[in-house]
């Protein structure tokens, strides 16, 4: 791809992130941080294209563990920033009750990658 | 490319390429959805599948073969087998050093691709410099970011200690290491061809992240683990860059960007420059507070569980002021009790969260909603600071910094100019203390001198509990 075309992209990434990430307010910066800490796990693909050519023990190697490192990433990103959110709870509306009301349970899955939906400790 | 017609269909660069552009996609609508808790939770899983779709996408590549699915496999096998144990069981009051591991894997991963494509290149970097640049960048940012991360985690784990450990002429020898990595890089980009030099930018900045990370005191972590968040976007995108993927630089660059805010966010919060954190703690660089009680000097008044319930039973509002301490003493549980209490009496309960209390942006929020605590009683500092002043009793557990009158007060304090949590404008003030050592920046806290305030001495959640049990039983 050309270069000129690929810093486009880059500034126009940086942008949105930006905006996208400002509105994030204070309560939710933990998860926010280890939600994109699981994004830049994308490394991970990486390790799969470049395994496609290499050649030779040591670089195959090299790009397994590289694609070791990005599973954890993504997989225990994901995974951990699930068992966060899933705690924050809206205050009940009826005072009498205190717990597991306000937010209806997680229900989907964790994506495929990701194993059986975390409970909280 | 004789592949059967749907086969080929599916691995045609264009489909690859729309996935990512799929992918991408998710990534953005499922972090604008983190920006509120009600919809996090699907934004999370939405980023999530996201990642799917670019990581089968990947593997539809055509050049791959038996052979590489297997490699390919073990790697992904042992990372899942190694992730999800470590996400699921970690602690929440561990939780800064589990994203500082993840994030340093992260950034090793980019370090080792790097290193696997200047061999596949031949050494040759020099041809294609479009490649050749954001290679020798992905290798000196990743491999910082895995270092860096490394030493945090170990900071934090408590595995090296979490006081500012001075290097002496620690700046010139980072600037030094800095200089031999990109060096290094400059020779590998005008024509060497040297597997020796690459390694030696890899080792350089290895020995750069250890040493930029080891002088950082615990408190300035939220700071640290966010820039090298930053870093291992950064680094993920110029890998992306080298390796023409879009899913890569898009997302590389996203998390770089969000990274940099908190970065910034964080350094504000503390009222001190980026720059003045990564040279090093207050306890490196500010002179340690000589006969400071010469002037705060006044006498501290303890105080016990039963006096404290008694205070607390004819308040109307009481403010909870949490901060590490309370981690460290895992007592958020019991101060949701104690809470309940309150409430069961009317009396009105709100926490008071800095930014930077605790070891990452958010800390403190993610321990309380581990205790159940609805996250709309948890008030950001310019929030809740116009209500200390009708606030009956504030009690701080295990925060000091972020309290300290001495921020808006005394301008030749190290502190001066931090926005700090205005907690001796309430009525009383409870402070619950392990001892009276001072804080992580070693600064007297004249709070707790304050005529308002007591001191109940001990370890928080014991403490925290017997305030409720009191508090029961009158």
């Amino acid at each position: 791809m050309d270069l000129l075309t690929e810093i486009a992209i880059l500034l126009l990434a940086a942008f949105v992130g930006f905006q996208v990430i400002s509105k994030v307010p204070n309560t939710l910066h933990t998860p926010l941080m280890s939600g994109t800490n699981a994004i830049h796990g994308i490394v991970l693909l990486g390790g799969l294209i470049a395994i496609a050519h290499a050649d030779g023990a040591l670089e195959k190697l090299i790009l397994v563990i590289a694609i070791t490192f990005g599973t954890i990433n993504v997989v225990g990103g994901f995974l951990v920033t699930d068992r966060m959110l899933s705690m924050f709870k809206k205050k009940p509306e009826p005072p009498k009750a205190d717990v597991e009301e306000a937010k209806p349970p997680a229900e989907a899955k964790p994506p495929a990658d990701a194993a059986p939906p975390a409970e909280p400790a | 490319m004789s592949a059967p017609l749907a086969t080929s269909f599916l691995q045609d660069p264009d489909f690859i390429n729309a996935c990512y552009i799929v992918a991408f996609s998710l990534f953005i609508i499922g972090l604008s959805k983190l920006t509120s808790p009600t919809t996090a939770v699907q934004g999370n899983k939405i980023a999530a599948f996201g990642m799917l779709i670019a990581v089968v996408a990947t593997l539809l590549n055509p050049a791959l073969d038996g052979s590489e699915f297997l490699l390919i496999a073990i790697g992904l096998i042992v990372g899942t087998a190694v992730g999800i144990p470590a996400a699921v069981n970690v602690k929440m009051t561990a939780m800064p050093q589990m994203v500082a591991l993840f994030n340093g894997v992260g950034g090793g991963a980019v370090a080792l691709i790097a290193w696997s494509e200047f061999r596949q290149l031949g050494g040759d970097l020099s041809a294609d410099l479009a490649t050749g640049i954001p290679l020798v960048f992905a290798a000196i940012v990743g491999s910082i970011s895995f270092w860096g991360s490394n030493i945090a985690f170990g900071k934090l784990q408590g595995l090296i200690s979490g006081s500012p450990v001075k290097i002496p002429a620690g700046l010139f020898v980072n600037i030094g290491l800095l200089a031999v990595a990109v060096g290094a890089g400059i020779a590998i980009l005008t024509g060497s061809t040297s597997e020796g030099l690459f390694i030696l930018i890899l080792l350089a900045a290895a020995v750069l992240g250890n040493l930029a990370v080891l002088p950082i005191g615990g408190a300035d972590m939220p700071v640290v683990i966010s820039t090298l968040n930053a870093f291992t976007g950064l680094s993920a995108a110029a890998a992306g860059i080298a390796l023409d993927n879009t899913a890569l630089i898009v997302a590389g660059m996203i998390v770089g960007a969000s990274g940099t805010i908190l970065t910034d966010q964080m350094a504000k919060a503390m009222n001190r420059s980026i720059g003045s954190v990564l040279m090093g703690g207050f306890g490196g660089t500010a002179p340690a507070v000589e006969g400071g009680d010469s002037e705060t000097g006044g006498t501290v008044r303890s105080t016990s569980a039963a006096d404290v319930a008694i205070l607390m039973a004819y308040a109307r509002q009481v403010v909870v002021v949490p901060g590490y301490g309370m981690a460290v003493a895992q007592a958020q549980h019991a101060v949701r009790e104690l809470a309940k209490e309150l409430e069961r009496r009317n009396i009105e309960v709100k926490y008071a969260i800095h930014p930077v209390a605790g070891r990452m942006p958010g800390h403190m929020n993610v321990l309380l909603a581990e205790a159940d605590v609805p996250y709309d009683q948890l008030k950001e500092m310019d929030d809740i600071n116009p209500e200390f002043g009708r606030t009956d009793v504030a009690i701080v557990i295990g925060a000091n910094d972020v309290t300290n009158p001495d921020a808006r007060l005394k301008s030749d304090s190290p502190i001066y100019g931090m926005p700090i949590l205005n907690v001796d404008e309430s009525k009383q003030v409870i402070v619950l203390k392990r001892s009276m050592a001072s804080g992580f920046a070693g600064i007297e806290n004249p709070l707790f001198f304050n005529e308002k305030t007591q001191m109940l001495f001990g370890d928080a959640k014991s403490s925290v509990s017997e305030i409720t049990s009191e508090l029961g039983s009158l």
